[in-house]
C-alpha cells in the first residue's frame, strides 16, 4: 500500500537532482528509496491537523546590519578553485549554439 | 608520553614549561606516522606548519607573553570545516582538491586560542553517514577493534582522540555525528545547542540541524573546547545573540554537583537496545542515584518517529544545499561534458558517492510537486510534536538520559548494503537535532567484546553549563573515560 518509487519516478527525480544514473543505480535506488519512503510513511499515523510546522527549532529572527561594504574575496581568490577560468571569468561550454539569438 | 594527558593537562604543562609544545606536537606526529596507516583517522596532516606554530608558541611562553586557552595543544578538525591552509575535502571526490580561501569561524577561534592544528580528519562523504564508510578518500577503523567502524560521521575525529593522535578534536553533529562515534570509540562527545557555535565555514549538509562540537578525552576538555568555540558570530545568521545566550566560562563551575538532580528516562525506548547497552545504562543510573539524583520516568511518544522525520527534512535541506556543486565554480568537473547542463549533471554524477546521491534524490522527491505536503510539510509538523515531548520532559526533570546507540561499534561492511538499516542506528540521537538541543555522550561501560558504550545526556537549549556539570558528576565518580585502546 505504500508508495513504490518505480523506475519512472527515479528517472524523474534524477533529472530534477541533476544526476545521471546508470542502469544498475536506477534499479538499486528504486528498491532502496521504496524501502526508505515506506519507512517514512509511518509518520502518517500521527494526527497533525492542529499542529504548526517547525522550520527552525529555536526562535529565529531577522538579522540586520548597516548596509556598509565589508571585505570580501578578491576576484583571484574566488576563481582559485574554478575547474576552468580565464581573464577573471569562469569558463563554461557554450550555452547557446551559433544559430540562436537574434 | 604526552598522549595520555588531556588537552587541559597538556595546556597547563606547556604553559608551565614542564613540556614544550614542540615536544607534544612531535609525539603526536610520531604516533600518527606509526598508527594512522592502520587507523585511517586523518585525510591530511600539517607536520611542518604544526611544528612551526608550536615553536612560535613555545617562544611566546619563554618570553613570558600571555597565551591562549589551548596554547601549544595539538588539535584535529573534521575535514568539513574550511581552512585557508591545506585541502578541505569533505570526504568527497567532489572537493578532493578544493582549497578554501578562508578559515571557518571555529578555525579562527582555535588559532586565536593558540591551538596547533595538526590535521584534518576523515568523515562520511559530506557528513552523510553513521560509520565513516561513505568516504572514498580514507578507510577509518575503530581503535578498539580494527574490524569495526569508528562510527560516523565524525569517525576520523573520534578515532584520532581515542588513539592519542591528537589531544582533542572538532566534529559536526547533524543527526548524531559527534555523539555516536564518541560512544563507539570510548571518548566524550558534545553537540552544543543549535546556534551556540557559528557554522560559518562549515560545509553545509542540513542547515537547520548542523552544529559544530567537540570530541575529547573527558568532560573538562569538552568545557575547555566550549570556552574556545562558543559565542556569537555575525557571519552565521542563526548564531545566537550574546544577549539571548551569553558566553560563559564553562570550566568555572564544572565541579559543582547539581543538588537534587532529577533525571528523566524513557523505559519504553530501551527494549530496542542490546542487553550490554541496557545494563550499562542501568548501572549509570545507579551511579547517579548514589550521588543523590532522582530518576523520573517520562514518556516520549513521538521519539519513534524521529528517524522518519529527520530523513525527510535533512535530505530536503541537503538536496538544496548541494545544488551548489555545479562543476563550474569550484570542485570536480567532468571531462566528458559537451554542454552546460552536461557539465552540471556529469560532474555531480561522477563525483558524488552513492549515499550522497541517495539523499539528494530523497530530498528532491520530498520537495517535488505532488509530494511536498504529504512528506515535507508533514515532517515539519511532526518535528513540532517531537520538540514538545522534550519540553514536557524538561518540566519534570533537569536532564534526559538515553543510550547513545542501540549497539556498540558494528563490523565494517555490516550495514553498507542496506541504507535503511544504517539509518536506524541513529534512533537515540536524531531527535535531539530535530529539537536543536545540546547533548553529550560519555563513556559508561564496555560490552563482552571490550567495546565501549556511551551514555547520552540531554538538557534544554543553551544550558551547556548544566549539561557539562551533570556529565562531570558522572566522570568524577567513574573511570570509564580513562581507559584507552591497546594499539
Amino acid at each position: 500500500m505504500s508508495l513504490q518509487i518505480d523506475r519512472k519516478m527515479v528517472e524523474r527525480v534524477a533529472v530534477l537532482s541533476r544526476l545521471e544514473l546508470s542502469e544498475s543505480e536506477i534499479a538499486q535506488f528504486s528498491a532502496q528509496l521504496s524501502d526508505i519512503v515506506g519507512y517514512i510513511e509511518k509518520i502518517n499515523v500521527l494526527d497533525t491537523e492542529q499542529v504548526e510546522p517547525l522550520a527552525h527549532c529555536l526562535p529565529v529572527q531577522n538579522v540586520f546590519r548597516e548596509d556598509v561594504p565589508q571585505p570580501s574575496l578578491s576576484n583571484e581568490q574566488a576563481l582559485a578553485n574554478a575547474p576552468d577560468q580565464t581573464d577573471g571569468y569562469f569558463i563554461v561550454p557554450k550555452i547557446l549554439d551559433d544559430n540562436s539569438g537574434a | 608520553m604526552s598522549e595520555r594527558l588531556t588537552a587541559l593537562e597538556l595546556r597547563n604543562a606547556i604553559a608551565a614549561k614542564k613540556l614544550s609544545s614542540v615536544e607534544a606536537v612531535r609525539d603526536c606526529l610520531g604516533r600518527i606516522e606509526k598508527y594512522d596507516p592502520t587507523l585511517g583517522a586523518y585525510i591530511s596532516t600539517f607536520a611542518e606548519k604544526a611544528l612551526r606554530d608550536a615553536e612560535a608558541i613555545d617562544k611566546k611562553i619563554a618570553a613570558g607573553q600571555p597565551v591562549g586557552l589551548l596554547a601549544g595543544v595539538p588539535v584535529a578538525v573534521k575535514d568539513n570545516m574550511c581552512t585557508a591552509f591545506g585541502p578541505t575535502t569533505c570526504g568527497s571526490k567532489m572537493l578532493e582538491h578544493f582549497h578554501a580561501p578562508y578559515d571557518a569561524h571555529v578555525i579562527e577561534q582555535l588559532l586565536a586560542a593558540d591551538a596547533v592544528i595538526i590535521g584534518k580528519t576523515n568523515l562520511d562523504e559530506f557528513a552523510m553517514g553513521s560509520s565513516t564508510e561513505t568516504s572514498p578518500l580514507r578507510k577509518t577503523v575503530n581503535p578498539w577493534d580494527n574490524a569495526r567502524v569508528a562510527g560516523g560521521s565524525s569517525g576520523g575525529s573520534a578515532a584520532a582522540v581515542a588513539a592519542g593522535l591528537c589531544a582533542a578534536a572538532l566534529g559536526s553533529d547533524t543527526g548524531g555525528s559527534i555523539r555516536q562515534p564518541a560512544s563507539f570509540c570510548g571518548i566524550t562527545g558534545l553537540k552544543p545547542t543549535y546556534g551556540r557555535v557559528s557554522r560559518y565555514g562549515l560545509v553545509t549538509y542540513g542547515s537547520s540541524f548542523d552544529q559544530i562540537g567537540s570530541l575529547t578525552r573527558d568532560v573538562a576538555d569538552a568545557a575547555l573546547m566550549m570556552n574556545v568555540i562558543a559565542g556569537h558570530d555575525r557571519r552565521d545568521s542563526t548564531s545566537v545573540a550574546e544577549t539571548l545566550a551569553p558566553k560563559i566560562d564553562y570550566l568555572a563551575d564544572l565541579n559543582r554537583p547539581l543538588d537534587g538532580l532529577r533525571i528523566a528516562y524513557v523505559p519504553e525506548l530501551h527494549p530496542g537496545a542490546d542487553p550490554a547497552v541496557r545494563k550499562a545504562f542501568e548501572d549509570s543510573m545507579a551511579v547517579y542515584r548514589s550521588l543523590g539524583a532522582e530518576p523520573v520516568e517520562v514518556t516520549m511518544p513521538h521519539y519513534p518517529y524521529a528517524i522518519a522525520t529527520y530523513y525527510v527534512i535533512a535530505t530536503a535541506e541537503a538536496s538544496s544545499n548541494l545544488a551548489r556543486f555545479d562543476g563550474v565554480h569550484y570542485g570536480y568537473r567532468s571531462g566528458a561534458a559537451d554542454d552546460y547542463v552536461e557539465v552540471y549533471t556529469k560532474s555531480r554524477s561522477e563525483a558524488f558517492g552513492a549515499e550522497v546521491k541517495r539523499r539528494i534524490m530523497l530530498g528532491t522527491f520530498a520537495l517535488s510537486s505532488g509530494y511536498y505536503d504529504a512528506y515535507y510539510l508533514k515532517a515539519l509538523k511532526v518535528r513540532t510534536l517531537i520538540r514538545r515531548d522534550f519540553i514536557a520532559a524538561f518540566e519534570k526533570a533537569d536532564c534526559l538520559m538515553l543510550p547513545v546507540s542501540p549497539t556498540t561499534a558494528f563490523k565494517i561492511g555490516e550495514k553498507t548494503d542496506d541504507p535503511l538499516k544504517m539509518y536506524l542506528a541513529d534512533v537515540y540521537t536524531i531527535a535531539v537535532n530535530l529539537a536543536g538541543l545540546p547533548g553529550m555522550s560519555v563513556p559508561c561501560g564496555f560490552d563482552e567484546n571490550n567495546l565501549p558504550i556511551g551514555l547520552q545526556i540531554i538538557t534544554d537549549a543553551f544550558t551547556e553549563d548544566k549539561l557539562l556539570r551533570i556529565a562531570q558528576m558522572y566522570q568524577n565518580a567513574t573511570d570509564w573515560h580513562k581507559r584507552s585502546p591497546l594499539l
